[in-house]
């Protein structure tokens, strides 16, 4: 270590001890904490917006769950907060599908997108690429408030008398779009699609921004192969993001016709309660179409993110370079091209045309060959290196671990033939949460513990993060592994009680255990959250500006920021930022000229 | 109150572990952070590997545990062919499963921090690259293969033979229709249905075809042995016609009629044999989400033999004559009973 202080001493000679002054302009509370363009400020705001709507969305799941593990069971106290959507202690049909509803939505967009993206683009795009902000810090800040104002809208929806969306996260019509179908579809199901063209508003303004920033302000010397690869991975979730939510948008303003202009875009031959109504010709699956066009880019913006996260964490806490940087990067390229191309493997059963179908299964599992890629990748940079098992660490092999047994389960569901019988049952479900949720989440957290000495100048307490890891890591495999075997019996998803049925009432007791494990999980998030907000102010202080011993350029700012982030001029980049014990050196800053007698990689 | 309780309990328990965490990092700065994390690191391995270890033990238990309450044999045709294509991808993903599995924890533990060690700068081999893009792509395309194969053969038309039944969901329930002695299910028109008036699949009475079709809810009889071609369709929402024993699933979409067949091999009978439950049943269940009633919305599937489909069949009235009782010949002639007429009808 005595070495490491050394080279980062030389690496900081030219450091700037007056870190406090922040330079040029004075800014107020509010130009500085709430209307901030510092993207610094922005991706925290992203982050704490995230967490606070992770803790609601996670609290529902907790609901939803106890429904499921204790069908017979009644809980006066839910009688007492939630009054007649717990008649009797017990959770009622619509409030179980809005809590599934509300479940899905906040945790795939608000958390996982704009949460994870959100977060650590803003924060480390300018960082890594050496540039003072984004292109447009304005338009960055638009971004934030329309997210806040989104969330806001989809808060409102929870609260008014019908209940919120109840149709899935997915939102299919014409369920979502008929208000005699159910509560959940009347104001509700409007307060959701409103919340969701916002949505896209604010993921299109972030998206174009941080495009804008990579292309074109890149510091002198950072090449695009110079990159870090979280820049590569929040660059390809970018473009994806621009490409694919404007198709949401449109499939969420025909709904909004649909359902409130009577057009007939959806809708055809419905008779609902009884009651016939006049629309003709229209097609429900054209929805899925629209949908899924972006939900299948969706799943990859949300783990590309990750993946950037994970290739940077490993290589760094190995002490070892990224183990095939091109291949990387290729398999990125790969992922996200095919991202567009297998939507409808989401539609196998809908009674596409099976000779579409057989393409798309093609497409599908093609998929796996640059996961595949990806993953040995992260094998082989682990291999024989020396490796620090921070909590971030931990959670970039837990992300790797949860992307393989998840990402196994998708060649299951990507063929169409298995997926006759496991399409829409519990089996989805463990999948999605693995590979997506919880991998996902991994990612994410492996980010907060790496970064979280950049944005607050203080370290989260390890204790609390080492117990973090392993009860979340156990838990969950204990809860989504077994839940596979629901899905092989063919227990469809989103049953709320099945001692009804002969089939599915087999799991009785599993269904028990897995509501246990995911309340003690759901309270050590608690401690995560705990353990964040008391470190951002009571933490143990950063006293190094490169604590990690990393290359790349965020670790060359002073330990607390200023809007702007260099003092000085914005250092010249040299070199790709994995040089980890090359030449019997543990690390080569980008920021240091190639040396004449360094050897060749 | 006991729901209190336990939240006490887990509140306490969080500040119990605060304070512990809290204390920890007071006792790493007195004994040096430096001390602390390789200690921490050392831990952290060692729990890795047995993260490992118990992990494979626990995916071991707990397929006993539950491996005999998943699948039972298919009972259908198409079922046999979805079972094998599980199976052989259950292999070739356990196997790699197994090995990048072991490969990552035995890794974390094996190079974990160590001030002997340097680690090896390894950028890049593009041997390597080539070798773990081309077997996966291999193994996919036998998947691919094998998968499309199986695809074609279930989504095929289905056999001349094959006896038609009408499949339509609604919140939240079936209704299945039976095309009669013509074996052709007459038109029908949405607007036209009309519960209250005895045409709730909303039959079109002019065309022919529809006088001798017989309407049933909630519970569908085939015949074992016989392929059957399900035309699906729904009222109100898209439900889903999902067939656990026979491995086989297709959405019911307003407006888009769709459909499937296969051909059930076991009664509902020889199944309660095989399977040792007396109480065995053949169940429906809608598979995508159709609103507040979805999870009950349970259909009963009879597989029997041929006589005994005919004999059901025959005790139905057809619904022209239950929505026009004054075409109906029983009513005109009280003197004779219902069944056999009505059985004469549909021969």
């Amino acid at each position: 270590m005595s070495e490491t202080t050394k080279v980062q001493a030389a690496v900081v000679t030219h450091a700037h001890t007056h870190h406090e002054d922040h330079g040029h302009h004075e800014q107020s509370f509010i130009s500085k904490y709430i209307f901030s363009m510092d993207h610094k400020t922005i991706g925290k705001q992203f982050l704490i917006t995230g967490i606070i709507w992770a803790i609601i969305g996670g609290f529902f799941s907790v609901l939803f769950r106890l429904q499921l593990g204790y069908p017979e069971a009644s809980f006066p106290i839910l009688e007492t907060v939630f009054g007649h959507w717990a008649k009797g202690g017990q959770i009622q049909p619509e409030f179980y599908y809005g809590l599934v509803t509300m479940h899905g939505t906040i945790l795939v967009f608000f958390v996982l997108t704009a949460g994870l993206s959100g977060t650590f683009a803003n924060l480390l795009i300018p960082l890594q690429i050496g540039a003072r902000d984004m292109a447009s810090p304005f338009l960055n800040m638009l971004s934030y408030w329309f997210f806040f104002l989104a969330g806001i809208v989809m808060a409102a929806s929870i609260f008014v008398h019908t209940g919120p969306a109840s149709g899935g996260w997915t939102m299919y019509p014409p369920l979502s779009a008929l208000r005699q179908a159910g509560d959940g579809q009347k104001i509700g199901t409007d307060l959701w699609l409103t919340s969701m063209a916002l949505f896209v508003v604010s993921s299109l303004l972030g998206g174009l921004n941080y495009i804008s920033t990579i292309l074109n302000m890149r510091t002198k010397g950072m090449s695009m192969t110079r990159l870090p690869l979280t820049i590569w991975a929040v660059f390809f979730t970018a473009v994806l993001g621009v490409l694919s939510f404007p198709v949401l948008l449109s499939g969420a303003i025909l709904l909004l016709f649909d359902r409130n202009l009577g057009t007939s875009f959806y809708l055809s031959d419905i008779v609902v309660n009884g009651e016939v109504l006049p629309n003709e010709g229209g097609s429900a699956i054209l929805y899925q179409h629209l949908f899924w066009f972006l939900g299948h880019p969706e799943v990859y913006i949300i783990l590309l993110p990750a993946m950037g996260m994970v290739s940077e964490i490993l290589s760094v806490s190995s002490r070892k370079p990224i183990f095939g940087y091109m291949a990387m990067l290729a398999s990125l390229f790969a992922i996200a091209t095919l991202a567009f191309l297998v939507w409808a493997h989401h539609m196998f059963v809908t009674g596409l045309n099976p000779f579409l179908g057989s393409v798309f299964v093609l497409l599908t599992l093609l998929i796996a060959v640059p996961s595949a890629i990806k993953v040995f990748n992260w094998l082989t940079t682990i291999w024989r290196g020396n490796i620090r098992l921070t909590p971030a660490a931990l959670f970039a092999i837990g992300f790797v671990s949860l992307f393989i047994s998840g990402g196994l389960t998708g060649i299951f569901l990507g063929n169409s033939t298995i997926d006759i019988h496991l399409h829409d049952t519990m089996f989805v479900v463990a999948h999605f949460h693995i590979v997506m949720g919880v991998a996902s989440m991994f990612g994410m957290f492996a980010g907060v513990y790496h970064w979280f000495p950049k944005m607050f100048g203080r370290y989260l307490n390890n204790t609390l993060a080492y117990i973090h890891f392993w009860v979340t890591m156990v838990g969950a495999y204990l809860i989504f592994w077994p839940m596979h075997y629901q899905g092989l019996a063919g227990v469809p998803r989103r049953y709320l009680d099945k001692r009804g049925w002969a089939s599915f009432s087999q799991f009785g007791e599993l269904d028990k255990m897995i509501t246990i494990v995911s309340i003690i999980v759901f309270v050590v998030q608690l401690l995560f959250v705990v353990n964040f907000f008391y470190s951002i102010y009571k933490g143990r202080k950063v006293r190094t500006e490169n604590p990690w011993g990393a290359n790349t350029l965020e670790w060359t700012t002073p330990i607390n920021p200023g809007h702007g982030n260099w003092e000085g001029d914005i250092p010249e980049v040299h070199r790709w930022p994995y040089d980890y014990g090359k030449d019997g050196r543990e690390f080569i800053p980008q920021t240091e000229p190639v040396g004449s007698g360094e050897s060749k990689h | 109150m006991q729901t209190l309780l336990i939240a006490a309990i887990l509140i306490l328990f969080l500040v119990v572990v605060f304070q512990i965490a809290k204390t920890s990092e007071y006792v790493a700065m007195i004994r040096g952070y430096e001390n602390a994390r390789k200690q921490s690191n050392r831990i952290n391995a060692f729990l890795l590997l047995a993260f490992l270890v118990l992990g494979l033990i626990g995916v071991y238990y707990c397929n006993e545990v539950l491996k005999g309450r998943i699948l039972g044999e298919p009972a259908s045709d198409h079922g046999v062919l979805v079972d094998r294509m599980l199976y052989v991808t259950l292999a070739i993903t356990f196997v790699v499963f197994l090995i990048t599995q072991i490969a990552l924890f035995w890794f974390a533990y094996k190079y974990q921090e160590s001030d002997n060690r340097k680690p090896y700068y390894y950028p890049h081999n593009n041997t390597l690259e080539l070798i773990w893009t081309v077997i996966p792509a291999i193994a996919l395309s036998v998947l691919v293969g094998f998968g499309i194969f199986y695809w074609f053969k279930i989504t095929g038309p289905a056999p001349k033979d094959a006896m038609v039944v009408e499949v339509v969901g609604k919140q939240f329930g079936w209704e299945f229709r039976y095309p009669g002695a013509d074996g052709i299910l007459g038109k029908k028109y949405f607007k036209k249905v009309d519960a209250a008036n005895s045409n709730p699949a909303g039959q079109l009475w002019e065309d022919p075809a529809n006088q001798d079709d017989v309407f049933v809810e909630q519970e569908m009889h085939l015949v074992v042995g016989k392929p059957v071609q399900l035309v699906i369709g729904a009222k109100d929402v898209i439900h889903d016609v999902g067939l656990v024993h026979f491995r086989l699933k297709m959405d019911a979409v307003p407006g888009t009629p769709t459909s499937m067949w296969f051909t059930p091999t076991y009664t509902t009978k020889e199944m309660k044999a095989k399977t040792g439950d007396p109480d065995f049943v053949y169940e429906l269940s809608c598979d995508q989400l159709c609103g507040k009633g979805h999870w009950s919305m349970r259909g009963v599937i009879v597989v029997e033999t041929q006589e005994e489909f005919d004999a059901w069949l025959a005790s139905k009235k057809p619904q022209y004559l239950v929505a026009n009782p004054d075409k109906d010949p029983a009513t005109k002639k009280d003197s004779v009973g219902v069944a056999p007429l009505t059985g004469a009808i549909i021969r």
